[in-house]
């Protein structure tokens, strides 16, 4: 690695841990360009990180996730406790352009330090985070935030990939969805560990709050022993967002799941964010090799076999795989 | 690496509740590629600065049509430089009477886009000037 980008790292780097704030924004903007900088920031900053607490919120679009986020923010302050949040939207499939619009709840922390928000846009990556949003929490963690909100593209029935970068995964409803069978369907609602209902103030909250209860409960009790993958049976709640009614139940109900998981499954949810991370830079590595110069004429003669049909995709992943370990 | 989107904060600043151009200029600009961080109605200085520091944006477009622009302005310009932000290309859009212009320009403003003005032009103008980005 280039020494200019070792000291620029570790110059950005320790400015944002001790506090410069416009550091900390360019040093989020390198992990989001995914430069060689941010590279070598993290390297530096791993270690320090891990101390966070990460809370995913997640919903369909409308659910109120940008006003809940906002009124989170509200409570956490009273109680003194800095906060930062990641807000993703999605990018345009078309142009690679974006309209992030999630700060327009969050504008009333302006001469406040310890509120640091920071709209992302998706860039492609399906999921309902951008790429690179565990990178950023890890900095913003590193940071000394110790509670980060991150807020995922709204999202339809599958997109659980935040349940794998948050400690606390927070599942927006609102009122009136969809009937019973639409909380026992596979997907989002299984990876909640808080069920949040928003928009307490409109009809049918509490019958919705009260199905879902009932649904997500409801599941067989096991042997202790049985030790296949379960369910959870996450607590459901009501808040009116835009009131901050039921928002301080919230924050406890998020305390309380924290420190549940520093007791049990914390372990484990961070096997699987560490795996996730790896994996994807390996992905990466391999992605890079076989395109630097010594390797890209016969990576793009192998994807043309491969779209011609003359080559089958798993015989063109072996040679290429192999042409790596030949080097 | 990969040439990264340009990003823009869109803001109204003070008072006025006109907020169809500022809407319609961040959809045009997502639709040319931008990344755009729009952050609504009535916002302070402050609250520009802010917004422009944390999401560290190559661009802030103010969008103003109150007449107040003499005043918040040079505002934002002011705590745009002292937060080590002095790179970020500043553009304002609105009705903005020609004897205005020096004025605006000497505070930092690098161009203002009166009506009339199309997206493309705006774009244009944006990826040319828009500082150089790592």
């Amino acid at each position: 690695m280039e020494v200019d980008v070792v000291a620029r790292a570790t110059t950005l780097s320790d400015a944002a841990v001790s506090g410069d704030r416009l550091a900390l924004s360019r040093l989020l903007t390198t992990v989001e360009n995914r430069t060689p900088i941010a590279e070598a920031a993290l390297r530096r900053l791993y270690p320090s990180a891990g101390r966070a607490h990460l809370v995913g919120i997640t919903g369909p679009p409308g659910s109120g996730k940008s006003t809940l986020v906002a009124a989170l923010i509200a409570e956490v302050r009273a109680a003194g406790r800095p906060v930062a949040v990641i807000a993703v939207d999605p990018s345009s499939p078309i142009t690679g352009g974006a309209l992030l619009g999630d700060r327009v709840r969050m504008q009333a922390y302006a001469g406040d330090d310890d509120v640091f928000i920071r709209s992302m846009a998706s860039r492609g990556h399906a999921g309902g985070l951008a790429s690179t949003s565990t990178a950023a929490a890890s900095v913003l963690d590193a940071a000394g935030f110790d509670l980060i909100l991150i807020e995922t593209v709204g999202t339809g029935q599958s997109e659980v990939e935040v349940a794998a970068t948050a400690d606390t995964t927070v599942v927006l409803e609102a009122p009136e969805m969809g009937d019973e069978v639409q909380a026992i369907k596979a997907g989002l609602l299984e990876v909640a560990d808080l069920v949040v209902v928003n928009k307490g103030d409109k009809p049918g909250a509490q019958r919705t709050a009260a199905q879902l209860r009932a649904m997500l409960v409801a599941s067989a009790p096991r042997d202790p022993a049985d030790t296949r993958p379960r369910p959870k049976r996450p607590e459901v709640l009501i808040t009116t967002a835009a009131t901050g009614a039921g928002v301080p139940e919230l924050l406890l109900a998020l305390d309380r799941h924290r420190a549940a998981a520093a007791d049990g499954g914390e372990v484990e949810a961070r096997l699987v964010r560490a795996e996730t991370q790896v994996w994807a830079i390996v992905a990466d590595r391999f992605r890079a090799r076989l395109h630097d110069p010594a390797h890209a004429a016969s990576t793009a003669a192998v994807l043309e076999e491969v779209a011609r049909h003359r080559l089958d995709p798993f015989a063109a992943a072996d040679r290429l795989l192999s042409e790596i370990e030949a080097d | 690496m990969s040439q990264r989107p340009i990003r823009v904060l869109i803001a109204k600043p003070g008072l006025d509740g006109h907020d169809r151009g500022a809407k319609v200029l961040a959809r045009g600009l997502r639709d040319e590629a931008f990344e755009d961080v729009y952050t609504g109605l009535r916002q302070t200085p402050e609250m520009i600065a802010t917004a422009a520091l944390q999401e560290d944006v190559d661009v802030v477009g103010l969008s103003i049509l109150s007449g107040a622009h003499m005043t918040l302005v040079p505002r934002v310009t002011r705590l745009l430089n002292e937060r080590g932000m002095a790179d970020v290309l500043v553009t304002v859009g609105g009705i903005i009477p020609d004897d205005d212009v020096p004025a605006l320009r000497e505070a930092g403003v690098a161009e203002i886009f009166g009506p009339g003005t199309t997206i493309v032009q705006v774009a244009d103008y944006l990826r040319a000037n828009a500082r150089p980005r790592d």
